[in-house]
């Protein structure tokens, strides 16, 4: 039983870390320029899928990984320019629909280029296997993606907390106008910030391949779970989303393991196998209703 | 004196509403000028669309802004910003989310190349107390506290012109006079300053010229010895 725990607590650290690389972009986007991205679920899927790609050209996964984080960055930096600039200064209602159109091109085009059928991306052959690790044994790609995840955290608190370009950022997010008054280009900050967003959505979409499909709309479900993290964090907030990430991932993960076998214990055999699993689904909506109304504005508020 | 800030002919609109009527303000370098009225009468609007803030640039309608031999209306804020006009803004709006030292520090920048710019240090021999709270978060300060690190990030950036936008509203009696005081430290340094604020003589006594607005026209322009002189101006268009 302490195996599975301490397995499925792994797991929730990791799938987290994951989420953190899609909420960080996606807080700051919110959060610096009020924009609503839904199209940033389609960053992961691109990024996936340009791994994917790369890694079957080069037969490198490293090589897929840092094309995908390149290239996706690019495309990024080009929607920025091209397309979301244009919705800033409008409402949110034109920003979901807008955004959601560039879902359905994504999928599209991703369709159009690579096909209706999932792409496969493998972990390198010499992570395939697990390691052990005081007595119980756990995959060894997973510990690669944990601590890829830990080095990107650490180096963006280091970024965002430490040098003048993350202090431009966190001011941007907590009052766009007072910034540019004080003389930074938030125009051009905010490009910067939303091609290394993507980058780091490619950096999910690419580290998770081997784990999940890497399919069309692979994107849409994630998003879901990375806009639950940032209200959990509070908007705008890189503390925030780490934190949040990290809860909703153990607790999503650890929920959906336990949850069948603790109601178990009190329940009917029966009734614990249909509730569990229906329970765990809701459980991080339940952790995001219990946060909100503990702390409305989320458990880091940029704007505090 | 040459001028350094030259406002002609002003108009500017929010949306399908007109508030500034053809506003007219002259600035020399080293000096200190006001800019009364009552509320709503168009003096933050003057100073928004001087920092190139909304309304502008959609809202301006004519006139012309000139800043250190440079047309600037209409530019977007951080050109201006970068360009030397520093804004103490309505409201303080210093940045919640960074310590006081990140405040002053995330934001200086010498680009005129002054001799002896404003450093850290400089800041908190002005204002002691910022020293002391140095790693407070900006939501963490008093009213006063957060007054002066908005008066200390404007000056890190070593303006050419420093912007006040009611500095001494909702103080206590004791704050307000330290930024008074403060403000009367930077005149006798020769910091170009355009004031908007409540307490006409204390203006007055700061101040070498004075503009008054009335629904977003310039009523009456004149120097501080002639607005001593005239308590009329004082009932007609300040309520004191």
């Amino acid at each position: 039983m302490t195996q599975l725990i301490l397995e499925q607590a792994l797991n929730g650290f990791q799938f987290g870390l994951m989420l953190f690389l899609l909420a960080a972009g996606l807080t700051l986007v919110f959060g610096i320029m009020d924009m609503i991205n839904l199209a940033h679920g389609s960053l992961y899927m691109v990024g996936a899928y340009l791994a994917a790609a790369a890694a079957a050209a080069s037969g490198s996964f490293v090589v897929g990984v840092l094309a995908a984080v390149a290239g996706t960055a690019v495309v990024g930096a080009l929607l920025e320019v091209a397309v979301l600039r244009r919705l800033y200064q409008r409402d949110h209602l034109a920003q979901v629909l807008a955004t959601f159109a560039l879902i359905l091109i994504a999928n599209e085009a991703v369709r159009m280029l690579w096909g209706d059928q999932p792409m496969l991306l493998n972990a390198p052959a010499a992570l395939a296997g697990p390691v052990e690790i005081g007595g119980f044994s756990y995959p060894a790609y997973r510990l690669l993606i944990i601590a890829v995840g830990v080095a990107v955290a650490l180096a963006l608190y280091v970024v965002v907390a430490k040098t003048r370009l993350g202090m431009w950022v966190r001011a941007g997010a907590s009052n766009r106008e007072m910034t540019e008054a004080l003389g930074v280009n938030v125009k051009r900050l905010f490009t910067l910030v939303f091609a290394f967003g993507a980058g780091l959505c490619a950096l999910a979409g690419a580290l998770l391949g081997p784990l999940l499909a890497v399919q069309v709309g692979m994107g849409e479900s994630i998003l879901i779970l990375a806009f639950v993290v940032i209200v959990i964090g509070g908007i705008g907030s890189i503390r925030g989303a780490l934190v949040g990430s990290l809860l909703v991932g153990v607790v999503d993960t650890l929920g959906r393991a336990l949850l069948p076998w603790l109601l178990r214990g009190f329940l009917p055999a029966e009734t614990a196998a249909n509730l569990g699993p229906a329970l765990a689904a809701i459980l991080i909506y339940l952790l995001m209703a219990a946060i909100l109304f503990w702390k409305p504005a989320g458990l880091f508020p940029a704007r505090g | 004196m040459n001028a350094l800030l030259e406002i002609r002919g002003l108009a500017v609109a929010y949306g399908a509403s007109q508030v500034l009527f053809g506003i007219d303000l002259t600035l020399a370098e080293g000096e200190v000028a006001t800019l009364l009225g009552r509320n709503g009468m168009g003096k933050s609007t003057t100073l928004r669309t001087l920092c190139g803030l909304s309304p502008a640039p959609a809202g301006i309608l004519a006139g012309s802004i000139r800043f250190a031999g440079e047309e600037i209306a209409g530019r977007a804020p951080d050109r201006i910003g970068r360009g030397g006009i520093a804004l103490v803004p309505e409201g303080r709006q210093i940045f919640p989310n960074l310590s006081v030292r990140e405040n002053l520090v995330a934001f200086a920048a010498n680009r005129r190349g002054v001799a002896s710019p404003w450093t850290l240090e400089r800041v908190f021999e002005l204002f002691p107390r910022l020293a002391e709270r140095q790693q407070n978060m900006g939501n963490q300060l008093s009213g006063g506290e957060q007054q002066m690190l908005a008066i200390g990030r404007a000056l890190m950036t070593n303006p050419r012109l420093l912007i006040l936008d009611e500095a001494t509203e909702g103080l206590a009696p004791l704050v307000r006079e330290e930024i008074w005081q403060c403000l009367a430290r930077l005149r006798a340094a020769g910091q170009t300053t355009l004031v908007v604020d409540k307490y006409v003589e204390r203006l007055i006594a700061l101040a070498d010229r004075h503009t008054i607005v009335e629904r977003g026209r310039v009523v009456w322009p004149g120097s501080s010895a002639e607005l001593d002189a005239d308590h009329g101006i004082w009932h007609r268009y300040l309520g004191v």
